[in-house]
């Protein structure tokens, strides 16, 4: 008899949490994959294609399925990569091509035809201009992933690194200069 | 008086070494060679410069426009001809470049013609924007715009105005000499401050070690009447930081979360803003001099009143420096920086030159690792743990400097000075802070990139979609006109009835001459179109008559086809 009380209670228990649970599935579904939304804001949102994707958001979708590797990302750069890594548990991976300096477009206006085609291949609309007028790119939306480049005819616009201003400069990571014993350290380095 | 005074956490107490600049009056400088006066030398937006190479200007002339709400203008400190606008390095410690207006003197130092304000006429807002266009900045240290603080926050009730005459850092003792000598107008300044804030205290705090001019502030209070509390404070470093003169004098703390002190009751300025702030009110004189100390390794150490752009390495040498000088610390020797170009010039915010020597800052020895003996923690004036941040900062681990509010940290350096290893710790900290800024933005960036991309994907999606509509509807309309013209061959006689129809008169008319023009459109179209209906045989007339009849009993096509021109709301069958 005893063993039949419990196991009426016990099949009562599985019961009640089975409801919960299948309740709380549906209550608190997570609409949208997040692991793809976390991988997207990693990436720098250039929009550039280098990674072979045509955007972040694909690029995102991809290593989250698992399919690409993280190390596809130049603009992200190494600090990207290791991101990625700490998320997701992979191994860092040496970056598949070069990494380049933050860099911005911009349009020789006395070479340049007014012929849209750099307008159309814009990713983020960071180009200004009209048929037959002259082009200028907003230089703060640009997002440096040179895919004007390629569709001028008339090669008129080339990437400048962007330089270090007083706006954009950051202080050093502090380095230990390593000396050799005896001689004693120069001032300026002491300061 | 204040009955009692509070203490703040931590702090330290290094030699002061103020005697050595504090024993002579202010000396005015002498006209320097050039001017470089940086556009940008405060808080917020760069100036936009008013003038170009070849202008003669005068002194105190504007030279620069402020650009927004938080900046200030700048003016020609001297009279005499823009040599140039261009990129000059300031002092900074990247000994990067900004916008500089380079000025040559004539020698005659001739003013603009100023005067004093009519402060009675003058609303609040409008001595701000008098402050603001006289280029009134903080002078301190971080030369916030001193217009943007005069403001009580909206539902917070002014309750101290404290004045920071506490002068904490060692070395530097211009704000000393500046009540010493000139006490009276800064108590007039003070004045214009409590006018505009109307707090129901004045609290003037000035460190102990400065016995002369506590007597010099008191005596210029009483002499004017004024009730504004000249409050000694204990000398302990970083007692001059806002925060720790507000907990000092009043006993509250400031929130690290919390912009502005406004927002608890209580504003803090520095007292020479206070001067700067009465010699633009008082005689019109916009903020083109300070009072900067000259000393270190010096033989002549004193201060002076510079003018804005002066040269440091020209400046020093009015204080005769000694020849195993090797560098110009900015600033105190706690928060100061070592320029890295001696021909930088002096800038509002420039309080102190230090000649460095080895001779009287020792090389430091070698950075060793942590031992985590909790001393940083004990001097930080924040109740932070330095030793904490340390670790992360230097794992770039910021998300954990964040949790341990990197971003109370004042940079005092209480924590690196009392470091038996050594450690750089400030530098890490500076770091750790400004890497989070530059991700914020990076992130800003990214995120407005993104929204950029889709919205023009968006875009592109919407207008292919808006192109096969109108497709479309352009191959609609084509189908319609022609079902329409087929008709109008076949029914050309049914048109005339309803014109007959008409019974006034004038209404007759009209209709008639609708009917003749209708009639005349009709004859143009049919010659101008190819006449593939005309020669029919009776079958096929027949037989398209049939089709027609067919067509408009189900109301395909509007009863007088030829009265219409084709519309686009037919559809094709």
């Amino acid at each position: 008899m005893d063993i039949l009380l419990a196991i009426a209670i016990m099949a009562l228990g599985a019961v009640v949490l089975g409801a919960a649970l299948g309740f709380a599935s549906i209550k608190f579904k997570v609409e949208g994959d997040p692991l793809v939304e976390k991988i997207d804001a990693i990436l720098p949102q250039t929009q550039c294609g280098q990674c072979g994707f045509p955007g972040c958001k694909p690029y995102a979708e991809a290593i989250a399925k698992g399919e690409v590797d993280i190390n596809l990302c130049p603009p992200g750069g190494m600090e990207g990569v290791q991101r990625l890594a700490d998320l997701l548990g992979r191994e860092v991976k040496p970056l598949e091509a070069e990494e380049k300096p933050k860099q911005v477009a911009r349009i020789d206006e006395n070479t340049c035809i007014g012929c849209t085609l750099c307008i159309q291949a814009c990713p983020v609309d960071a180009i200004v201009g009209a048929a037959k007028q002259m082009h200028t790119i907003i230089a703060q939306q640009c997002t440096g992933c040179e895919l004007c480049l390629p569709p001028c005819p008339v090669e008129c616009i080339h990437m400048e690194v962007i330089p270090e201003t007083l706006e954009n400069w950051k202080w050093k990571y502090p380095v230990v200069a390593i000396q050799p014993v005896a001689a004693r350290p120069s001032a300026k380095e002491a300061a | 008086m204040l009955a009692k005074l509070f203490k703040f956490y931590g702090g330290v107490k290094p030699p002061s070494n103020k005697t050595l600049s504090n024993q002579q009056p202010i000396r005015p400088a002498p006209l320097p060679s050039r001017l470089v006066v940086p556009l940008h030398q405060h808080i917020g937006g760069t100036p936009r410069p008013l003038v170009q190479a070849g202008d003669p200007v005068l002194k105190g002339q504007k030279i620069g426009e402020a650009d927004g709400w938080i900046s200030a203008a700048v003016h020609a400190p001297t009279s005499g001809t823009v040599v140039e606008v261009a990129m000059h390095v300031r002092p900074h410690v990247s000994g990067l470049e900004s916008l500089c207006v380079v000025i040559e003197p004539d020698g005659k130092d001739e003013w603009i013609t100023h005067g004093p304000a009519d402060r009675a006429a003058m609303s609040p807002a409008d001595i701000c924007q008098f402050l603001q266009e006289h280029g009134i900045v903080g002078l301190g240290g971080a030369g916030f715009p001193t217009h943007g603080k005069l403001k009580a926050t909206p539902g917070v009730p002014m309750a101290e105005l404290i004045i920071n005459a506490a002068e904490c850092e060692p070395y530097i003792t211009c704000d000393d000499l500046l009540m010493r000598e000139r006490a009276d107008d800064v108590v007039r300044g003070i004045a214009v401050f409590r006018d505009m804030l109307q707090p129901t205290q004045v609290i003037i705090g000035v460190e102990d070690n400065k016995p002369e001019a506590i007597a010099a502030m008191q005596k210029a209070v009483e002499a004017q009447g004024e009730a504004f509390a000249v409050v000694p404070v204990p000398t302990l470093y970083p007692a001059g930081g806002a925060k720790q003169l507000i907990r000092v004098l009043t006993g509250k703390e400031v929130p690290g979360a919390m912009r502005s002190t406004a927002d608890m009751g209580v504003q803090v300025f520095n007292v020479g803003t206070a001067y700067a702030a009465w010699r633009a009110i008082g005689h019109g004189e916009p903020l083109i001099s300070r009072i900067v100390t000259l000393t270190g390794n010096v033989r002549g150490a004193g201060n002076v009143e510079a003018l804005i752009g002066t040269p440091m390495d020209e400046l020093l040498k009015l204080a005769e420096p000694n020849p195993d000088t090797d560098g110009i610390i900015m600033g105190g020797p706690m928060m100061g920086f070592l320029v890295p170009n001696e021909h930088a010039p002096i800038v509002k915010t420039s309080n102190c030159l230090i000649a460095h020597s080895e001779r009287l800052f020792p090389p430091k020895a070698p950075e060793m690792p942590c031992i985590r003996c909790g001393a940083c923690a004990r001097a930080c004036p924040h109740e932070l743990q330095p030793f904490e941040l340390y670790w992360h900062a230097r794992a770039k681990d910021f998300g954990k400097t964040q949790q341990y509010h990197i971003f109370d940290c004042i940079e005092c350096g209480c924590c690196a000075y009392v470091c038996p290893s050594r450690i750089p710790l400030v530098q890490y900290f500076r770091f750790a802070k400004s890497e989070i800024w530059a991700r914020e933005k990076e992130k800003k960036a990214a995120d407005e990139a993104k929204q950029r991309f889709e919205f023009k994907q968006f875009r592109e999606e919407r207008e292919k979609a808006e192109k096969a509509e109108k497709l479309a509807k352009a191959a609609a309309a084509q189908a319609a006109k022609k079902a329409a013209e087929a008709a109008a061959a076949s029914e050309a006689p049914a048109t005339e009835q309803p014109a007959e129809a008409a019974a006034d008169p004038a209404e007759a008319a009209k209709k008639a001459a609708i009917a003749a023009a209708m009639a005349r459109a009709k004859a143009q179209r049919e010659a101008a179109q190819p006449k593939n209906t005309d020669e029919l045989t009776p079958e096929q007339a027949r037989e398209m008559a049939e089709i027609e009849a067919r067509r408009q009993q189900a109301g395909i096509v509007p009863e007088p086809a030829d009265a219409q021109p084709a519309t686009t709301e037919t559809k094709p069958e």
